[in-house]
């Protein structure tokens, strides 16, 4: 069974972290509620810290249950700094709020939440992972307690729960149909004999959990609607903490559980990343509230990310592919919402000037949006890059051409906010008071999305190719 | 070495920018040391350079994910580029003296647009080639929409930007296509020219995805309607190095990559691109007769020039019934005629800038008469037009001749198609000459309107060496005809 607790070490050192942190923040006077923010940033630390000696580990543990493999580790170390960033942007916005530590708790237990989705190997565990990620994160968009953050949370939580009931039903049908087995293993083994038809069913039902927690299409209906009721940092966490575990979780279970010869899921999968793509694109194109403009953006990119999960098991490097694009990704996103943060805005037109009020911030604005188009040298253009090489690879090169076409597309909306933000302005309005450590996260993500094509490189040796089964 | 020549400009920039405190006029002499040192350094390379190969190479993982590399190198087809880039840049350096609008980001700008077009031209793998081909866009975008002049600059910048970023990508599919291709897997261009990768239908859809990206560059017939809009409104600068350096990229681009690593379809389509490029000549020289305004008539004019390059590579591709000898010819008629289109062009544009600078207008009917009162002027202006439309004497003459010599064995008939580009050049100059500068005086200019010092020190340098290069072409020819035949002998296996 290799029933192992202390290879969960950074899952519990988060979960603990929860635990401390709200009662911490429980016990504490409102204007000391900074403690608790500082116990969240160590438990956050620590996991990182954790997931580094387990580096090499290939193994399952928990009766095939969990896996600890590059995916996951990846997951271990990617969504806590994706935590740690959005704790950043959020610091100084939630700072003497009496709901202060919710916050944090709430983050962690959604760090938490993505981290099994990405690590789980059994169905069974995908569907507890899929409810602790996706509670915390209806509680996160309604965390403000104004009317739009209201819309926000509900629309999480109804749509969840709709997803949640797909999922659910999906992986009670596969693991009936796989003979009993859970763990994706074994359920490899007994789908292999299985009708198709229903197989494709159950994998049509699990698929809809996964798509409502990346925000694909046609579970995407809450991304923008949440990001703009949201707080900010809310919404930068929304946006990136989920696709994390989300995507890795779908590239594992169709990489390991479901065989390709019984359900043409590759097919499936490259039409949903076209349709994500080219409907996150289109609907950006209108869009007057940065917020917005944001999300559909968000929408787009896991089109492409979703290309590398379409060739799952089939291109040889499709899983460091889609790592290096998720990293990029994660902190060129993040980094995007800091400047946002850093400079509130309701429409686009608002950002007038920025370049001369503020020149560090609209050059963070202008790396991260460029940076999403996929300019080099960005991080995410490195993620383009490998991830249409295994997409043309994996024999999707058609997928290729729709995506490089989107990609022009996805330039013009990201232009409509950067050149307001560069035409200069006789007079500037007066400087409102300016959160400093915000603007030095965004410039410090901006830098790190400039340059994360070049600092892969070592990288690389760690990522195998394959999954542990 | 070589990396330190690319990536000097961008660290100028980098310490130019954040430098709030620094006068116009500080900054205008570290922007002209830096491009001056620039100079100095490609002309100690190319003394070094052996004569034959590759030199100067540089081979370093960087996105091993994906199997690219950091490998450059220079040759017999990159180093006359390179030098051109550092002179046009140093020429441009020096005519934005005491200028532009925010100087300091005006000056970081174009460094970091140099630090972009050298490393594309010393660029040995594909994905490399990419990214310095894509930073060129963002930087001349950011040149067009932050600098330009006339109402429509912003509209013109983003046509450009989407314009080229989409020949971009379709050139990006290709190189996936070309590294897909390979086993194992690459983006060096040293390993996919040594074994050219693809055949049949995969290597025709290849070639038609990098012919597209480099056609927009070039641009050639139908894809140059980017480019009139985006050299009107662009300033002065922008516009030398827009014609001068950036449209080398797609033609670079065909010898560098299209022929060398696509043999067969290079072979199998060359007449789609001979066409192409008696088109683009045609269409080019037709064009611009009709323009009244000076500056959109050598936009136009870039295209007619660029046929020429365009119809010399496609007939050293059409290898049935030809010499070797020949094609070479062709091939080095063609990066003669890059350098050569680079210097004359430039310093055309720069002149442009001069004239609205002083008159507030391009249209040529509102002058008349300027070669009594601006005579320095005029001077300057007949001298770089005649170099332009191929007088012997002067380097477009011996590219131009080259071109027609070499393809006539393979293309007669679209050589004879070709041959009244010429006449309708030299026509088009003769009458803009004559529109401008003779008959009576239309504007309201005194004498005092003549080229400055710094402007003449910046225009004169292009046009002696357009001059040294055609009383001496021996002096480029040497070190451009062993690469030329190398690209001829790749083509023909």
């Amino acid at each position: 069974m290799n029933e192992r607790p202390l290879a969960l070490l950074p899952e519990l050192l988060l979960l603990v972290g929860a635990v401390t942190t709200l009662l911490t923040g429980a016990f504490l006077p409102r204007g000391r509620q900074w403690v608790a923010r500082l116990i969240a940033v160590g438990a956050l630390l620590a996991a990182v810290l954790a997931a580094l000696p387990a580096v090499g580990e290939r193994s399952t543990v928990y009766a095939h249950s969990y896996a600890l493999d590059p995916a996951t580790t990846a997951a271990r170390l990617l969504i806590p700094l994706a935590g740690l960033l959005v704790v950043g942007i959020a610091a100084g916005r939630v700072a003497g709020n009496r709901r202060e530590t919710e916050f944090y708790v709430l983050t962690l237990l959604a760090v938490l939440g993505a981290v099994l989705l990405a690590g789980a190997s059994d169905l069974l565990l995908l569907a507890v992972a899929y409810l602790l990620s996706s509670v915390p994160l209806a509680g996160l968009a309604g965390w403000g307690r104004d009317r739009r953050g209201a819309e926000a949370a509900l629309k999480v939580y109804l749509m969840g729960a709709l997803a949640g009931v797909g999922l659910l039903a999906g992986a009670a049908l596969l693991i009936a149909l796989g003979g009993g087995a859970s763990d994706y293993d074994r359920l490899a083994a007994g789908l292999a004999g299985a009708p198709s038809p229903a197989v494709a069913v159950g994998v049509v039902g699990v698929l809809a959990g996964l798509l409502f927690k990346i925000g694909a299409v046609p579970g995407h209906f809450w991304v923008p609607d949440a990001v703009q009721g949201a707080s900010i940092p809310a919404g930068a966490l929304l946006t990136t903490v989920p696709k994390l575990g989300g995507l890795l979780a779908a590239y594992r279970l169709f990489a390991v559980a479901v065989p390709a010869d019984v359900v043409d899921w590759p097919l499936l999968v490259a039409v949903l990343a076209a349709v994500t793509m080219t409907l996150g694109n289109f609907a950006a194109f209108g869009q007057a509230d940065p917020r917005r403009l944001l999300a559909y953006s968000t929408v787009a990119q896991v089109g492409y990310l979703l290309m590398a999960v379409a060739v799952a098991g089939r291109a040889e490097r499709a899983l460091p592919a889609l790592l290096v694009y998720l990293a990029g990704y994660a902190v060129t996103n993040l980094g995007a919402f800091a400047v946002l943060a850093a400079e509130p805005h309701d429409t686009l037109d608002d950002y007038l000037g920025l370049a001369r009020r503020r020149p560090w911030l609209a050059a963070a604005l202008a790396i991260c949006l460029l940076g999403l188009v996929g300019t080099p040298p960005t991080a995410v253009f490195a993620g383009k890059l490998t991830v249409f090489t295994v997409a043309w690879d994996g024999g999707l090169a058609w997928l290729v051409v729709v995506a490089a076409v989107n990609t022009v597309a996805s330039l013009f909306y990201y232009l409509r906010w950067l050149v307001p933000a560069y035409t200069p302005v006789g007079r500037c309005p007066a400087a409102r008071d300016r959160d400093r450590p915000l603007a030095a996260v965004s410039v410090a993500a901006a830098g790190a999305a400039l340059f994360g094509a070049a600092v892969t490189v070592p990288l690389y040796p760690l990522v195998a190719q394959t999954l542990q089964r | 070495m070589l990396s330190l020549i690319v990536f000097t400009p961008l660290v100028a920039a980098v310490l130019l920018l954040p430098w709030r405190g620094l006068p116009a006029r500080a900054v205008s002499w570290i922007w002209i040391a830096v491009t001056g040192v620039e100079v100095a350094a490609v002309l100690a390379l190319w003394w070094a350079y052996p004569g034959e190969g590759f030199a100067h190479e540089v081979d370093r993982p960087w996105i091993p994910g994906a199997g690219a590399g950091y490998h450059v190198g220079v040759d017999g087809l990159s180093l006359p580029l390179l030098a051109l880039t550092t002179v046009v840049f140093a020429a441009c350096a020096v005519y934005s003296l005491r200028r532009q609008r925010r100087p300091r980001q005006f000056a970081a700008l174009f460094l970091a647009l140099q630090t972009s077009c050298l490393g594309l031209f010393v660029a040995l793998d594909l994905i490399l080639f990419f990214v310095f081909f894509d930073l060129s866009i963002v930087g001349m975008y950011a040149v067009i929409a932050g600098w330009g002049h006339g109402p429509q600059a912003r509209r013109s910048a983003l046509t450009f930007f989407l314009y080229t970023f989409l020949g971009s990508l379709a050139l990006l599919l290709g190189f996936i296509g070309l590294s897909v291709a390979a086993r194992p897997h690459t983006f060096d261009m040293v390993a996919l020219t040594r074994d050219p990768p693809t055949q049949g239908v995969a290597g025709a859809l290849v070639l038609l995805a990098v012919l597209l990206g480099l056609a927009i560059k070039t641009p050639t017939f139908p894809f140059h309607t980017w480019l009139p809009p985006a050299h009107t409104d662009a300033p002065a600068a922008g516009s030398a190095v827009l014609a001068g350096i950036l449209l080398k990229m797609g033609t670079y681009g065909f010898v560098r990559i299209a022929m060398p690593m696509l043999p067969d379809a290079w072979r199998r389509y060359a007449w789609a691109v001979v066409v192409v490029g008696v088109v683009s000549v045609l269409y080019g020289a037709l064009v611009a007769l009709a323009q009244t305004n000076f500056k959109r008539m050598v936009a136009y004019t870039s295209v007619n020039h660029m046929g020429y390059v365009v119809l010399a590579v496609g007939a050293a591709g059409l290898v049935a019934g030809s010499d070797a000898q020949a094609r070479a010819v062709a091939v080095t008629g063609a990066v003669t005629q890059m350098v050569s289109h680079g210097l004359i062009t430039s310093a055309l544009f720069l002149l442009a800038g001069v004239l609205y600078d002083r008159g507030g207008t391009y249209q040529m009917d509102a002058y008349g008469g300027l070669a009594g009162d601006t005579p320095r002027f005029a001077a300057l202006t007949a001298v770089a037009a005649f170099a332009s439309l191929g007088l012997p004497g002067f380097s477009g003459f011996i590219a131009e001749f080259q071109i027609f010599a070499g393809s006539l064995g393979s293309a007669p008939v679209a050589v004879a198609f070709a041959l009244p580009g010429v006449l309708i050049t030299a026509a088009l100059f003769l009458w803009a000459l004559h529109r401008i500068f003779l008959g009576p005086a239309r504007h309201r200019l005194s004498a005092t309107a003549d080229v400055t010092a710094a402007e003449i020190a910046a225009v004169l340098p292009l046009l002696a060496l357009a001059l040294l290069l055609g009383v001496f072409p021996r002096l480029l020819l040497d070190v451009v005809e062993p690469a030329a035949r190398a690209v001829t002998d790749l083509v023909a296996r």
